[in-house]
């Protein structure tokens, strides 16, 4: 019990502090890198929770694609960072006050707040002892059987995402030569020889 | 320190990272990637609610629903990068202030 509760400040203050400098790094590849940190350490969170699979699929979805996605990005671009970072402090007052107030009002909100005793009943799907089924599975009965049109919707709305970031990064450059296989394969004679009667003694 | 972690710890951790994210859009609002990033910190803070709030109830839906949510973090990430690429293509910087300019 003392290793988990030490180990649950440990990864939840190293992801605050994370969160901290994502939002306050200088450069923007720093930000990219601590998210990276932030990441991790709330997949430890999540396995000290219990949820094992949402765990992987977090270091593997956000670290491995979305994370990365960002520092290619942030790398490619050239942008000139100090130029943005003006009105940094112009922006400190109010943004730490909307900060304040949200997470005052969210503090109230857990301070008077208690789970309802009959809530734990009322489970749509009760999660399986975890020496019986592991959480993989436990997941996966649930996800392929009653969630699974759900399912195909997010699978949907991850081929739309896709097509979307291709058609809005896909240009034609202008003065490139490239190859068409259909126009190449639809020429017909006609149009691609001349048959010139020269006469003898005279250039064509 | 021997009260055993539970609901409200992580609700906490859960609550301060999205006042983070909150915090990060405001303080960033030159620079789109940065605020790109606390979006995803705010998501990352909803899911973390979902899946204390489901191992805590024991139910499975939560964590079900944090997958979509990780899906849906996905596509929205993506699809941002590739406008931010294509307006960075167009104007040469980033600026979040100029991009009223594109109107139609």
């Amino acid at each position: 019990m003392i290793v988990e509760t030490i180990a649950f400040y440990l990864f939840s203050a190293i992801t605050i502090a994370a969160a901290v400098m994502v939002v306050s790094a200088r450069n923007p590849v720093h930000s990219v890198l601590f998210l990276i940190l932030a990441f991790f350490n709330s997949a430890a969170l999540f396995v000290l929770m219990g949820a094992e699979f949402l765990a992987m699929i977090l270091v593997v979805v956000y670290v491995g694609a979305v994370a990365v996605l960002f520092l290619f990005v942030v790398m490619m671009l050239d942008i000139n960072f100090a130029e943005l970072r003006q009105g940094f402090l112009q922006y400190l007052p109010i943004g730490g006050l909307i900060g304040l107030i949200l997470f005052v009002e969210l503090a109230a909100v857990l301070g008077a707040w208690v789970v309802a005793p009959e809530a734990a009943q009322m489970a749509q799907r009760p999660i399986p002892a975890s020496s019986e089924v592991s959480n993989t599975l436990a997941l996966g009965r649930v996800l392929y059987t009653d969630y699974a049109f759900l399912f195909q919707l997010a699978g949907l709305i991850l081929l739309v995402a896709m097509i979307g970031a291709i058609v809005l990064t896909l240009r034609q450059r202008e003065g490139v030569r490239k190859q068409s296989i259909a126009k190449q394969v639809s020429r017909s004679r006609e149009e691609s020889i001349e048959i010139k009667d020269v006469p003898t003694g005279s250039g064509a | 320190m021997t009260e055993a972690i539970g609901l409200n710890h992580y609700l906490v951790v859960a609550a301060i990272l999205f006042t983070l994210g909150i915090f990060g859009i405001f303080l960033n609002r030159k620079n789109v990637i940065i605020i790109l990033m606390s979006i995803e910190l705010m998501l990352l803070a909803v899911n973390i609610n979902l899946v204390a709030f489901s191992t805590h109830l024991g139910d499975l839906v939560g964590q079900v629903f944090a997958m979509f949510i990780l899906t849906v973090a996905a596509a929205e990430a993506a699809i941002g990068l590739a406008i931010l690429v294509v307006y960075f293509r167009n104007r040469g910087s980033i600026a979040v202030e100029d991009i009223n300019l594109m109107k139609g």
